[in-house]
């Protein structure tokens, strides 16, 4: 399956937001989205989802999502998204009532991706008493439970400090190798992603069009800390003055 | 040499007050006491003021005997019928307000012109509609539990965090299963608070009902009470409507725990 993003424009009102925005991600392609602050890149992230209609342009898959895929593009959240009056397993189970499985098999696949994220011994938690991280995890358990063919990642890790999100990223990088799945990672973490991508769409400030697409040549695991730095140098020489621009921009609106 | 140490004071203290049951009951006890010790020594006249052991005695009195039984049955039946009518319409039509616009647009006018209207003041109009019977109180009753239900599940719904909403979406779950499984767990915080104000005003309305026209119930039993100068059945009423509405207060607590362990 492709995630096809075609000619994408879309305006809020009077403010242009994006204008002819297009890429393509395969299955088991992870692309980031990167730009500076307010640039649309949620914006964007919620149009390829199906929760936002675009002004113009179209968003489309081609070709059959794998057998048993209940929801192919699949979203995880910055803020998580938990349901606090469920329990960890009931909020993985909670995307999956509704789809025709016998409890047993629904059990079953809440079992194994809480097991696969390493929540197996907190299944019975509420999210109030989880970390920040393990409340991530149970959102990425959630996301696989329905099992995507492409996730949408809207600064997934963001919200988590520096060291919990170094781990976080450690295992989910293992997750994608392991589950052949694909990405639409939007981050205003530079460094993220170019550790995490293979190709990285750079977006201008608003109205955002896209300024250049960097192609990361090196299989994950052979990145090493001088090929991370060099791409997150080139990554902020294209942002920089923007990002000035763009921090500027919030006082006069 | 070393300058010499002060030590930093310490000054975060005070602002958190603490409760403690113990102190409450000592507190409670002690107004008694003190009420008993003004009526033994004669301060003032048992007829305008009985003493607490006279109130508990003629409560005893009143239940030992039967004859309260009939008031408690006949109050306790409007408050029940009343809330239970009011709810539910204030439950449905909440909800709708919170969830469409069509409902939202035409209700909340609605709602706001009709719901400073003190409810008792209707209850004429509502006589002549229904009858002195049964139906009238109860009605006045459902309206003034009716309003603020209203606004509580309106209120409630609508503070229901939309990042929810849009991850069930996302994950294509099912319109009533969102209202379900979403909208109504996350509104029941304040679903719950809403029944506080509810329940307290069910037993208002109750007793300005039974004043005003009543033969049966304890707003009319402490009415006539008080016309007979039995001042002590007068505030055995009371006791029990008191007791009525801390029995209230319980259940929705409990209620609160149950459903809002996870807060």
């Amino acid at each position: 399956m492709e995630l096809v993003v075609d000619s994408v424009s879309h305006d809020f009102g009077d403010l242009a937001v994006m204008r002819d925005i297009s890429f393509r991600v395969a299955s088991g392609e992870i692309l980031a989205l990167v730009g500076p602050s307010g640039c649309g890149k949620s914006t964007m992230l919620g149009i390829v989802g199906g929760l936002l209609q675009p002004g113009a342009g179209t968003v489309a898959t081609v070709g059959a999502p794998p057998r048993g895929s209940l929801n192919p593009l699949t979203f995880v959240f910055q803020d998580f998204a938990l349901l606090p009056w469920r329990s960890v397993a009931a909020n993985v189970a909670f995307v999956l009532e509704h789809a025709q499985l016998a409890p047993a098999e629904r059990q079953a696949i809440v079992a194994d991706t809480l097991r696969r994220t390493g929540l197996a011994e907190f299944a019975h938690s509420y999210p109030k008493q989880l970390s920040g991280g393990m409340r991530q995890r149970v959102g990425i358990a959630r996301a696989l439970a329905v099992r995507p063919e492409i996730l949408l990642m809207d600064e997934p890790f963001s919200a988590l400090d520096a060291q919990t999100r170094d781990l976080l990223i450690e295992d989910f990088m293992r997750l994608m190798a392991g589950n052949r799945l694909g990405a639409v990672y939007v981050t205003h973490n530079l460094k993220e992603a170019a550790r995490l991508a293979d190709r990285i769409v750079v977006l201008s400030r608003r109205p955002a069009r896209i300024r250049e697409t960097i192609v990361l040549d090196r299989p994950r695991a052979a990145r090493d800390d001088a090929y991370i730095a060099a791409h997150q140098r080139a990554l902020w020489s294209l942002i920089r003055d923007e990002a000035a621009d763009a921090e500027r921009e919030v006082a006069n609106v | 040499m070393s300058d010499p140490a002060s030590s930093v004071r310490f000054r975060g203290g005070g602002f958190a007050p603490a409760s403690s049951r113990y102190s409450a009951w000592l507190a409670f006890a002690a107004v008694l006491v003190v009420w008993q010790g003004v009526c033994a020594l004669g301060w003032v006249s048992p007829l305008f003021l009985p003493s607490p052991v006279r109130i508990v005695a003629a409560l005893w009195h009143l239940a030992a005997g039967g004859e309260i039984w009939p008031h408690v049955w006949a109050s306790l039946i409007r408050i029940v019928g009343g809330w239970a009518v009011g709810t539910v319409a204030g439950l449905a039509v909440g909800l709708a307000m919170g969830l469409f616009t069509v409902a939202r647009a035409t209700g909340m006018p609605m709602v706001s012109a009709l719901f400073p209207i003190p409810k008792i003041a209707l209850l004429p109009l509502l006589i002549l509609w229904l009858g002195i019977g049964e139906t009238s109180k109860i009605a006045t009753i459902a309206l003034g539990v009716f309003f603020p239900t209203v606004i509580a599940v309106y209120s409630g719904v609508d503070s229901v965090p939309r990042n929810l909403i849009r991850m069930a979406q996302s994950f294509e779950v099912p319109t009533a299963a969102i209202v379900w499984k979403v909208i109504l767990p996350g509104a029941m915080p304040t679903i719950l608070a809403g029944f506080r104000i509810s329940a307290a005003t069910a037993l208002l309305l109750v007793v300005s009902a039974e004043m005003i026209g009543a033969e049966t119930g304890l707003g009319a039993f402490i009415l006539q009470a008080g016309s007979l100068m039995q001042t002590d059945q007068l505030l055995a009423g009371v006791t029990i409507l008191s007791l009525f509405g801390l029995a209230v207060g319980r259940a929705i607590s409990t209620l609160e725990r149950r459903l809002l362990r996870w807060r």
